[in-house]
Parts: C-alpha cells; structure tokens; sequence
C-alpha cells in the first residue's frame, strides 16, 4: 500500500508538469490565420515573425528552456553593468538579504529576549511595535536613500527593517511563554539570570524564536526583489527589471524560476535548522 | 553536621497567605500555621484542595512569599529559592531539550560550578544509578515513560545533595503499579540517606507508607493545621505488609475520618485550638481506644490524644 502512494505523489506532479507545459505550448504556437497589420515600431520590438502572426509575442516552452540551458552553461559572466549572468545577480541578491538578515537577527533577538522578559518593556515598545510593523518596507526607501545616500546600503535597510517584525514579535512571543516550571527548577537551583537566558529560557524558546526567523527570510527574499528593482545596479529584481526594459519574456521567465527556487532553498535551510532545535515534549 | 541536633531544620511560624481577587477581595487561604521538621524526618502534609497545600511548599521552597510569618530553616530566616532545598515538581519539570544525563548534569553544575565536566558526570551517573535509571542517561524526556520521568526529577533533586527535599504531590500523576514502586523506592533512597522530606499528597496510603509524622490541613479558606499525627508504623515498612500491622487501619481510620468529615467543621470540634501548638496525635497506639474510633460513634477523637 505505502509502495504505491510513495510514487502515485511525483507522478502527479510529473502529470501536472507536463500538462502546464502542454498547454502554454498550445497557446504560443504560431498561428495560421492572415498577418496582422501591426505598427512598424512594435514589430521592430517583438520581430518579423511575431509581427506577422506567424509567432506568438509570448515564448514557447522551447524557447525558455534554451535560455535556462544558456544560463546554466554560463551563469556567472560579467559584459558590464547591464549584461551580467544570472548567477551573479543571484548572488548579489543573496548576499544582500543575509547582511540586512543577520542584522536584523542581532537586533530583533536581544530585543525580543527583552520584551518577553519583562512586561513592562512589552507594554513600552508595543505601541511602536504595533505602528512600524504593518509599514511596507519599501515605503523606507526614499528616506533609506537621502540619509544613508547609497543604493546598495538601501537595499540592506530595507531587508533589515522587514525581517525585524517576525523575528522580534516571535522571539518576545517565545520568552514570555516559556514554561514557569522550567524558571522555576532554575530558580530552586539558584542560577543566576544570564546562565537561565542561555540554558533555560534559550533554548525552550529556540523553536519559536526559528519560526520567526524563518517567515523573515521569506519575506526578505519576496521584498529584496522590488528593492532591487527600485534601486537598480545589480541584484535579481534589477535583472528582471532590466529584462523587461529589453523586452527579454525568457529571461523575465527565467529569472522569476531562479527566484522562486533559491526562495525555496532558503525555506529548506530554516527549516532544517529549526528541526534542529525542536523537541517533542 | 547539625551542632545542636536537638533543633529543628524546619520551622515554621505563623505563616499565612492572601490573594486578592480581580474583584478586589482578598482570600485568606491558610493562616496561623504552626509546624517544624526535624532532621530526618519525612513528614506529609494532607489536605482538601484549596488549602493551599502547593502554596505552602512553595513558601517552603522560597518561590512564593507568604503574606506574614516566617519560616527558618536552619535557625535561618527563608527569602528566596536555595540549592539547600530540593524541589521534586508534580509535574516532573525535566527539559525536554536535555537528555536525563543533561538534566541532572544542569543541576549539579549549577550546584558545584567549579567542576569541571568529568566529575559533573561521574556524579550525575551515581544517582542515576541511585533511581535505577542505569542505561537511559541518553534519553531525552520525551522518549520515557511517567514514571521514569519522576525518576530523573527524584534523581536531579537529589544530585545537589539538599539538606532537605521537598515533594509537590510527585505520584499524582502516575498509574497505581508504577506509584506503587516509586514509593518503595522513595522509602529505601531515603533511608540510605537519611533525607529530611516535605511532601504533599492527598493519599492517605502514601502518607501512612512514607512519612513519620502526618500534617492534617482543615479546609481552605482559612486553613489551619489541624493536628499532627504520628506515625507508629515502624520505620522498616513495606508496601506489602503494612496493611498487616495492627496500627496501620487505626491510622488510616483516623486519617480517612478527618478528611471525610472533620477537615470541614473542625474549628468548632475543639474550643480549646491553640494554632502555635497542633494537637500531635498518635492514632496507632491503644487498642483499646481505638474502638472509640469507629465511625458509628461519632465521638471526638479527643480521646485518643
């Protein structure tokens, strides 16, 4: 029985696969009816045979998977600013979320520790909390520019500001439900307050304070991309940007496949790593 | 170790403790209690729920103040939680992050700082030993049955070598058999130790089972130590026959008849109630007027005092 569900799963998705495929094939092939008159610049734009109606303005699956192969075979070369290989702009895009994600772990972390410890830090700090966190992080860009007066810097910012929310609200989350029992062995064995937030209070609420840090590099991977393509330079959001201003549909396609699974590994990653601080009561 | 053997370890003065409601009142929930424990003793402590039994241990403990009196342990006043008094939870308490190794090694190195990880573990393993734990020292919480779990607690408690142990009901939770054999095991360890033990229960077999002297609690609010019973039980007692010593129904009769009956009108049962001094009675002794005993009567149990 358990044999044959283990492979009824993939094969279902081998079928779902095959059948989006087949279909976005089906809409992209090239139609037999009469040219269409189109304006010279648009057919300069999208070429002779997709001006003509011979050829779907929209890439077949054909089409991308070269441009995946051709990405594959060379992800990481550098013609200039604006023709770099998709795995350096990855790359730059990754670097990028680690920085302002690290940061933002260095501070949300203490600080939730704080809040989940003592109410009357939580009831301080709620009213701001509750006001920054529903702002888009993109909203800071502007004044992310004119006062740290770097593109790049700006982009971190605003990985930083967006990853703080979870990480801060799951951590304080996580202290202040941390089982009495628990403070209070600590307590009857007279450990003092540093080593009980290390040994006890850590690590009871390690497996809260992961699931914040996992929803955060989430989010810091979805905001990363419009980050970048407001602040332009390098980085994923700047290729496809970039790629729609060429009007490359396959590397737009391409980029958005590459996006969704690093966003998956990224996802894999905390995962794992939440795993390893869980335990089963 | 003790230069005046004579004194108690535990004394306990006048305590009383208030919480005040969401309403604004205040409930007394015991008051003008009046006891001591003397070194090596084991002595129970039985009451309805709401007397205020866990409060009373965990003033005892140092983890909750008492609203007035005072309690000393060691001629010393208690302010806080102290590696002097051990804690077993009914609830267990053990991390879940730790293995049972884990577990006890955090409270002996929060005991003896300066060990280093050798000897922590060497220690750790002599009272796992002690709970006939050997062979589970990697397990974590999660993987051990309830009983065992209270085996890691009694083991972890024990480990910081407390002058005095204290027990928040720590056989509540388990099934009869399994009860059955923690308290035989609870009875030996403490005989080869001679541990001085607190401990609340709401069974009268365990209590008549474990301890020297018996706390009787009237009911809650405003409870107060009713009297103190003695156990005459000699001391080698085993679960299996201590149903076949002739104390052992007068005891229990006693017991069971004040939880059943007095607990509840017990301030006016007895006019001349002094709370700095809790009749100490020793139900278990006269044959003959333990006939007196017997429920149908109805007579106080002045007699037997």
């Amino acid at each position: 029985m358990n044999h044959l569900l283990s492979w009824r799963a993939p094969l279902l998705s081998l079928i779902v696969f095959l059948l989006l495929i087949g279909v976005w094939h089906a809409l992209t092939l090239p139609k037999s009816s009469a040219p269409q008159t189109v304006g010279s610049e648009y057919a300069a734009l999208v070429g002779a045979e997709a001006s003509t109606g011979q050829k779907s303005a929209f890439p077949s699956p054909a089409d991308v998977g070269r441009k995946i192969l051709e990405h594959l075979r060379e992800p990481f070369y550098d013609r200039g600013p604006n023709d770099k290989g998709i795995g350096i702009q990855l790359a730059y895009s990754i670097v990028r979320v680690m920085i302002g994600y690290l940061l933002a772990a260095m501070v949300a972390i203490p600080v939730g520790f704080l809040i989940g410890m003592s109410p009357t830090v939580y009831r301080a700090l709620d009213p701001y909390i509750q006001v920054l966190k529903p702002i888009s992080p993109l909203a800071w860009m502007p004044l992310a520019l004119f006062t740290l007066k770097d593109s790049s810097v700006s982009a971190i910012f605003v990985i930083f500001i967006c990853s703080l929310w979870p990480m801060l609200i799951n951590t304080a989350f996580g202290v202040s439900s941390v089982r009495r029992e628990w403070l209070n062995v600590s307590r009857t064995l007279e450990v003092g307050h540093l080593r009980t937030a290390l040994r006890v209070i850590l690590p009871a609420a390690a497996p809260t304070i992961m699931t914040g840090m996992r929803i955060s590099i989430s989010i810091a991977w979805l905001v990363i991309v419009a980050a970048e393509m407001l602040v332009g330079g390098t980085g994923i959001g700047y290729f496809v940007w970039n790629e729609w201003n060429n009007l490359s549909i396959t590397n737009i396609i391409t980029a958005i496949l590459a996006i969704g699974l690093v966003g998956m590994l990224l996802d894999l990653m905390m995962a794992k790593l939440t795993k390893l601080v869980t335990f089963t009561e | 170790m003790h230069n005046i053997m004579s004194d108690p370890l535990i004394r306990i003065e006048g305590i009383s403790k208030k919480f005040t409601g969401r309403d604004g009142t205040a409930t007394t929930v015991f008051e003008d209690l009046y006891f001591s424990i003397e070194p090596g003793e084991f002595v129970c402590l039985i009451g309805h729920s709401g007397c205020g039994k866990t409060t009373i241990l965990n003033v005892l403990s140092g983890l909750e103040q008492s609203s007035s009196g005072y309690v000393f342990v060691g001629g010393r006043e208690v302010s806080g939680p102290s590696l002097d008094r051990a804690v077993i939870f009914q609830s267990h308490a053990l991390m879940p992050w730790l293995t049972v190794m884990g577990n006890i090694a955090f409270a002996v190195s929060s005991r003896w700082p300066e060990w280093n990880q050798e000897k922590v573990r060497a220690h750790c393993q002599q009272y796992i030993d002690l709970v006939n734990l050997t062979g589970a020292e990697k397990k974590r919480p999660a993987e051990l049955s309830g009983g065992m779990k209270q085996r890691v607690g009694i083991a972890r408690a024990l480990s910081i070598q407390p002058k005095m142990l204290l027990m928040d009901e720590p056989f509540s939770a388990l099934d009869a058999l399994t009860r059955g054999v923690l308290q035989e095991e609870v009875l030996r360890i403490c005989a080869e130790t001679r541990q001085t033990v607190f401990m609340i229960t709401h069974d009268v077999d365990e209590a008549i089972l474990l301890a020297d002297k018996i706390v009787l609690m009237t009911n809650g609010p405003h409870a107060k130590v009713a009297e103190i019973v003695v156990n005459t039980l000699p001391r080698s007692r085993t679960r299996h026959d201590l149903h076949k010593h002739p104390h052992y129904y007068r005891i229990r009769n006693h017991l069971i008849d004040f939880l059943v009956d007095r607990s509840k009108v017990f301030a006016s049962d007895s006019p001349d109630y002094d709370p700095r001094h809790p009749p100490l009675v020793s139900p278990g002794l006269d044959p003959a007027e333990a006939a007196a005993l017997a429920p149908v009567s109805g007579k106080p149990l002045a007699a037997v005092r």
